[in-house]
């Protein structure tokens, strides 16, 4: 797209080669701000004067995992083991799966109180197949997407079309399909998992060159993708980072990549004569997703109506996106992550019980979502976010575990680990919305 | 004057229900010019607006465009000729920056995927192709934006599709001094590129700064459409106000008319 107009962009300001247009691209704004942040120091001035500004992003959850670690790891000294690291690993799968799922009804502005309860119906579904029919164990699990998918499509269709706000719709289902979830098992039983490679999603491990593999492709592409990117910008003049920031970043996914690759690979069974090392198959699945969440909401048309419609639904509609279908949409995804994430928790769990999904299982994910920096009122958010706030959550849940802490204490961590998320949130809006962020 | 008009309505009559809103007007738009539509609250300027973007449908009369009879059913036929609205509150999101804003809802895409470079690219040169200075980069948010920057986002959205007319409902409203000498600029310029431009404002300032013709509306009627150098401030308030001024106006008060 660049035209002889956009040539010599910073040395010549005088416009003096193109008379006859008026103005050219060179006598304007827009010719300098190509390269807005041209050094690393100036791209760290201005994030943090983002964070002053509201801009908080996943800040809240970094600081948060460093301190959880901290303490965990002066509190009990099996936090920092091998064995629960990779506990932790396995134990956050579910979380980060289920608020991945959520922040796409976040970003709409609403809320899926549900999801929880509709990946458990959904695995409870699964496991129902595999155990009572004896079906293939991906059948099964088709099944089980279908159902979240159902699911996610009539909150969708009540929300959009009836206009009941969502958090009454999914207040009711959550309800309802606990009742389902009790009708389908039997009162006071669970069906178990059984099957090997359904079990084995959390409890076998990548074998180690491959998880070396899998690591390395992903941290090439990774910097592949990110000079691509940068060499495109800038030879189109688009806006772009600095090149030191680019280089940061992918050495920081690089160093944790390979870095938590490279602590899975270690032996870290307690017995001598059945060595455990890999990485938990829980993981790339994770991963997966999450490149793919992050590729629709950053690359597509789709996620940048999400995003529009979650910003301003007015002028979402009168730019001609269809809200009612973006909001069906965002519950049909939520409702399926979930269900994978029901279906990844009943792996590792061995078994669905007539509890599953229920309790603080949303909650949990509500909180991840949005420590990871996805606001509440709409418009803000990536799948990354999840992953973070994720593990965040994964953390207290794991530590609390180990200090064998009474049931009270976790009802109390998590209640108020979600208050002080929800807080954050709307305190940074407010400085947002102050500072014209 | 000369050129002939781009888009034209002949005796349009517009009623809601037994209120009748629009009295057989008539209205025109010349490419180049820009046309001031003033009118007191109530005097059906909104409505005269939304029956051009095609909002509203209209009980009879013709609506023309480069002298044909257009059939007009919904404000997609009238996007499709190149006619933009810019609201008054503008429909921005705050959330997405000024590239996304602009190509909203018709983004250009490389199969799947989006494709930044050409919207970056097309953006900064409609930015620049409309000598806009007062924005520091077409990467900011548009929360971050003044009042005055968003209403220039807002009208460079509605150029960007290549249109013929752009119709603007009180784009300084909210402005301050130098931010409305930046969109009035605007407004200027947009004309001067053979674009129709319709202006609704309050601002008899502004409507003798920019405008080549005015068109007054009087409860619903057309009261006077003529070139602003044959008018002056106090006869379009006249014209406004009472309906009539001297010469001009309507001969007959409809107030105290049968409808």
């Amino acid at each position: 797209m660049s035209t002889s107009t956009t040539g010599t962009p910073s040395t010549d300001k005088g416009g003096k080669d193109s008379p006859a247009k008026g103005a050219s691209l060179a006598d304007t704004d827009f010719a300098h701000d190509s390269t807005q942040a041209s050094t690393l120091m100036e791209s760290l001035r201005g994030y943090v004067a983002r964070v002053r500004g509201g801009d908080m992003g996943s800040l809240p959850a970094i600081l948060g995992l460093a301190v959880l670690m901290v303490v965990f790891g002066l509190a009990s000294d099996q936090f920092f083991s091998l064995l629960n690291m990779a506990n932790l690993v396995v134990q956050a799968g579910p979380i980060c799966l289920l608020a991945m799922g959520l922040v796409f009804v976040l970003l709409l502005g609403q809320i899926d109180l549900s999801a929880g309860v509709a990946g458990g119906l959904s695995a409870a579904m699964t496991a129902l197949a595999i155990a009572d029919r004896g079906l293939p164990w991906f059948v099964a699990v088709l099944a089980g997407l279908l159902v979240g998918a159902v699911i996610g499509l009539l909150i969708g269709l009540l929300v959009a079309n009836l206009g009941i706000p969502s958090f009454v719709v999914t207040l009711a289902f959550f309800l309802g399909l606990q009742g389902v979830i009790l009708f389908a098992i039997g009162q006071g039983g669970s069906v178990g998992v059984e099957d090997p490679v359904l079990r084995g999603l959390t409890i076998s491990n990548v074998p180690v060159p491959l998880g070396w593999a899998a690591a390395v492709v992903l941290v090439v592409a990774f910097a592949a993708g990110s000079f691509l990117r940068y060499r495109t910008q800038v030879a189109n003049k688009l806006q772009h980072h600095p090149l030191s920031l680019v280089i940061l970043r992918v050495v920081v996914v690089a160093v944790i990549v390979l870095g938590i690759t490279g602590l899975l690979s270690i032996n870290r069974s307690l017995n001598p004569f059945f060595p455990i090392a890999g990485i938990p198959y829980v993981l790339p699945l994770v991963v997966v997703l999450l490149l793919v969440c992050t590729f629709v909401l950053d690359r597509t048309t789709f996620g940048r109506h999400l995003y529009a419609v979650g910003g301003n639904a007015e002028a979402a509609r009168r730019a001609g996106i269809n809200v009612a279908r973006m909001q069906v949409a965002a519950f049909i995804i939520c409702s399926t992550l979930a269900a994978v994430s029901g279906i990844v928790q009943s792996s590792y769990t061995g078994g669905v019980s007539t509890a599953a999904g229920g309790g603080n299982t949303l909650l949990y994910a509500v909180g991840a979502a949005v420590i990871g920096g996805t606001s509440l009122f709409g418009g803000r958010g990536r799948a990354l976010d999840a992953i973070l706030g994720g593990t965040v959550i994964a953390t207290i849940a794991n530590g609390l575990g180990l200090l064998n802490q009474s049931a009270y204490i976790n009802f109390l961590v998590t209640g108020i680990v979600l208050l002080v998320a929800a807080g954050v949130d709307a305190v940074s809006r407010r400085r947002r919305s102050a500072s014209g962020l | 004057m000369s050129t002939a008009p781009l888009l034209q309505l002949r005796s349009v009559n517009k009623s809601f229900g037994n209120v009748r809103v629009l009295h057989d007007v008539d209205f025109s738009v010349y490419p180049g010019q820009v046309t001031a539509l003033v009118g007191d609250n109530g005097a059906g300027k909104s409505t005269l607006v939304k029956v051009i973007a095609g909002i509203y449908g209209r009980d009879d009369g013709d609506y023309l465009f480069e002298g044909k009879p257009v059939e007009v059913t919904g404000p997609r036929d009238v996007a499709a000729m190149g006619v933009e609205v810019v609201y008054q509150d503008l429909a921005l999101c705050d959330n997405l920056d000024i590239v996304q804003n602009m190509f909203l809802g018709r983004e250009s895409r490389k199969g799947v995927v989006l494709d930044e470079t050409s919207m970056e690219s097309r953006a900064r040169e409609t930015l620049a192709s409309l000598s806009v200075r007062t924005v520091k980069s077409v990467r900011q948010s548009v929360a971050s934006l003044s009042g005055g920057q968003r209403q220039t986002v807002a009208i460079a959205k509605a150029v960007l599709w290549n249109s013929r007319i752009v119709l603007l409902d009180e784009p300084t409203a909210a402005l301050g001094v130098a931010q409305t000498r930046q969109v009035l600029d605007l407004v200027r310029r947009l004309a001067d590129r053979g674009l129709g431009v319709v202006l609704i404002s309050h601002n008899m300032v502004d409507v003798f700064e920019v405008a080549d013709r005015i068109t007054a509306l009087y409860l619903g009627r057309v009261a006077a459409d003529v070139p602003t150098s044959e008018l002056n401030h106090s006869q379009v308030v006249e014209l406004i106000t009472a309906g009539r001024s001297g010469s001009l106006g309507i001969a007959e008060n409809p107030a105290t008319a049968t409808v």
